[in-house]
């Protein structure tokens, strides 16, 4: 667990010793941050790490074992659930009522409506919008389940894993619509299992493993933290076994086959010293890639490359 | 009211959108009356079959004295090991040789309808001197009820219970077993509002279902309420209340829709059957009659028929409208404290 260092008196969202068992199954052990108002707040973790038990618990549709949690320095109370939109990893609406009715159901439930016309624009919904919810594309349901859950113009909003399941198209429509949303000051807790997608939207990150926060910050800190330098990646062939044995003895070099076994992955704080070594052993540097480590590396030196069920 | 209006608004566009689901709960209680009055029509099926030992026409002394009877239907068969073979099988209820008086026959000693036929047949063979010398007959000085009065109501309770229960129970635990219900959690919609915006939406349908089928009937089959109608839809109405109430205490937790459909069931069997909707239970063991006033359904089947057949007012049927609400009462307060949102 780390909470050092948060002042849980300036997050609009506090969460604090969260528990929750399944049975004798520890789900959430013991999780405490703060999200301050604001700031695209990411919660990432492999599958089953506790993720979407953690955000259900916060929204109010799980109870906790334990713990606390506080919204605006205070108990969560009535007006918590006016103030928040939540969008869940999967779930149905009314099968018979179109994209538009289906929206104007949810505002009837919240005294802070927005214009429905405004929602429906800003999710990109004026082509289906008379269309019955069966009849929708999953990307299109997504962005119907977004406009609902902006549905009360709230202040915190909940995403897990919106954009699973989606094709590159539809995430990246997707992606475009978060950040106009983080643009207007909202503050949004998402969950993702896409590295790239909590890169490019999280300012602040907390990865989660066997219920249990293991890394929490900034993610461009923390890649720096934990993922020093560059990573070099050559086609395997391109590397002799002369050149791997030399590449073990250099300390300040490590190296592995990525996951398809065609390419040689080589990590290295000293990337001159690394590329002149490789040039004086005749090192084809043709297919030559240098790029820096990202949010994925740093997941998977975290929680590790097997499998998870 | 703002949030429990939206659901019961989006509830009812789900309702008659789903023309499949629609079709049937309208379909379904027309079919069973026309059903019903297509077998009855004419004072309906004669009770007991005689077989006839012939291959060739009836005698014409049988023919007078036996199948003119309006509960006999005669049927002739050559075969008479087979006719024999029918009787002991309680397919046939008396075999009559084709001879004249005096008339020779076979009966199943173990077979009520066979005991019935034969005083039946005894009965003919007297003559009316005979008869009034050891029976005064009575009639009813009032219109009499006709079969398909007497079923009406307990057709329109049937088809309420099965829409109410089945209705109520299967969207529940759907929207549950979907995510819907706790896509409605993570609002500030209460559980309260939501069971009222279901229950009413529910109630409606029922009502607007059962006036045009009510309309309907008695156009086509050319009966009447002999009470007030205002009377049977207020009564009609607490009563599907009531049963929707009970529906909801099974939605209330269930997971899936298969466990819901099993428990669905094991309320509506012993509900149909009970409840007086096809024959009567007055003979039936003393707990059963006990038990069969803890179901909601046998007291509105009682009330809608005092109503429709008696022409009684709502303050005869006190006592149903008092244990239908008291049953309201306690279904919705189990079914409010057992809801849950999610699986």
């Amino acid at each position: 667990m780390r909470n050092s260092g948060i002042n849980f008196k300036t997050g609009r969202l506090t969460v604090k010793n969260l528990v929750k068992y399944y049975g004798k199954i520890c789900a959430v052990n013991n999780i405490s941050f703060s999200i301050a108002p604001g700031i695209c707040f990411g919660l990432l973790g492999p599958n089953g790490a506790g993720k979407t038990t953690t955000i259900e618990i916060i929204e109010g549709i799980t109870q906790p074992t334990s713990g606390e949690i506080l919204y605006n320095d205070a108990p969560r109370n009535r007006s918590f659930w006016e103030r928040i939109g939540v969008q869940f990893q999967s779930t149905e609406l009314f099968a018979f009522l179109t994209v538009r009715e289906s929206i104007q159901t949810f505002m009837r439930l919240y005294r802070n409506q927005v214009s429905l016309e405004q929602l429906v624009r800003i999710c990109s919904l004026e082509d289906i919008q008379h269309q019955e919810n069966r009849k929708i594309s999953g990307g299109q349901k997504q962005r119907l389940m977004l406009a609902i859950a902006l549905a009360n113009n709230p202040d915190l909003i909940f995403l897990d894993e919106p954009t699973t399941g989606l094709d590159p198209q539809s995430r990246r429509h997707l992606w475009e619509i978060v950040s106009a949303i983080k643009q207007k000051g909202k503050t949004i807790v998402l969950t993702t299992h896409y590295m790239e997608e909590a890169q490019i939207l999280c300012d602040e990150i907390i990865i989660v493993d066997k219920g249990k926060i293991i890394a929490q910050g900034i993610p461009e800190e923390l890649i720096t933290q934990k993922c020093a330098g560059q990573i070099i990646r050559l086609p395997q062939e391109n590397v002799s076994p002369h050149v791997r044995q030399l590449l073990d003895s250099n300390q300040h070099v490590t190296w592995h086959l990525d996951a398809t076994n065609k390419f040689i992955l080589i990590q290295t704080q000293t990337v001159n010293a690394c590329i002149e070594l490789l040039m004086n052993n005749q090192v084809d540097l043709s297919r030559l890639m240098i790029r820096p480590h990202n949010l994925e590396d740093l997941f998977l030196q975290l929680t590790g490359k097997a499998l998870r069920h | 009211m703002y949030r429990f209006w939206s659901i019961f608004v989006a509830r009812n566009k789900e309702y008659y959108r789903d023309r499949a689901s629609f079709g049937w709960n309208i379909m379904f209680p027309f079919l069973i009356i026309f059903g019903f009055a297509l077998l009855f029509q004419n004072g309906g099926q004669r009770p007991y079959k005689v077989a006839i030992l012939t291959s060739q026409s009836i005698h014409s002394a049988i023919q007078t004295q036996v199948c003119s009877h309006d509960f006999f239907s005669c049927i002739p068969i050559a075969d008479k090991e087979m006719a024999i073979d029918k009787l002991n099988h309680h397919q046939l209820d008396m075999v009559m040789e084709n001879l004249p008086q005096p008339f020779k026959y076979w009966i199943n000693a173990s077979a009520p309808k066979g005991i019935l036929s034969e005083s039946l047949l005894t009965r003919k063979a007297m003559s009316k001197d005979e008869l009034n010398q050891r029976l005064i007959k009575q009639t009813i000085n009032s219109k009499p009820v006709y079969y398909i009065e007497w079923l009406f109501p307990g057709i329109i309770s049937m088809g309420m219970m099965f829409s109410s229960l089945f209705g109520i129970g299967f969207t529940i635990v759907r929207y549950r077993q979907n995510g819907v219900l706790k896509r409605l959690k993570a609002t500030p919609l209460t559980s309260f509002e939501y069971l009222c915006a279901q229950i009413t939406s529910r109630l409606l349908m029922i009502l607007i279902t059962n006036i045009i089928l009510y309309f309907g009937c008695s156009w086509l089959l050319g009966f009447q309420c002999r009470g007030s109608l205002i009377h049977l839809l207020i009564f009609f109405t607490i009563g599907t209340i009531s049963v929707i109430s009970l529906g909801l205490i099974v939605a209330a937790r269930t997971k899936t829709e298969e466990l819901a459909h099993g428990l669905l069931n094991i309320i509506t069997w012993p509900m149909m059957f009970l409840s007086e909707v096809w024959f009567s239970i007055a003979d039936a063991p003393q707990w059963i009659k006990r038990f069969a006033l803890c179901l909601p359904l046998s007291h509105v089947t009682s009330g809608l028929r005092h109503i429709m057949n008696d022409g009684a007012h709502l303050f005869d049927l006190s006592s149903e409208i008092f244990y239908l609400s008291i049953m309201t009462i306690i279904f919705l307060f189990i079914g409010s404290i057992m809801f849950k949102w999610t699986q």
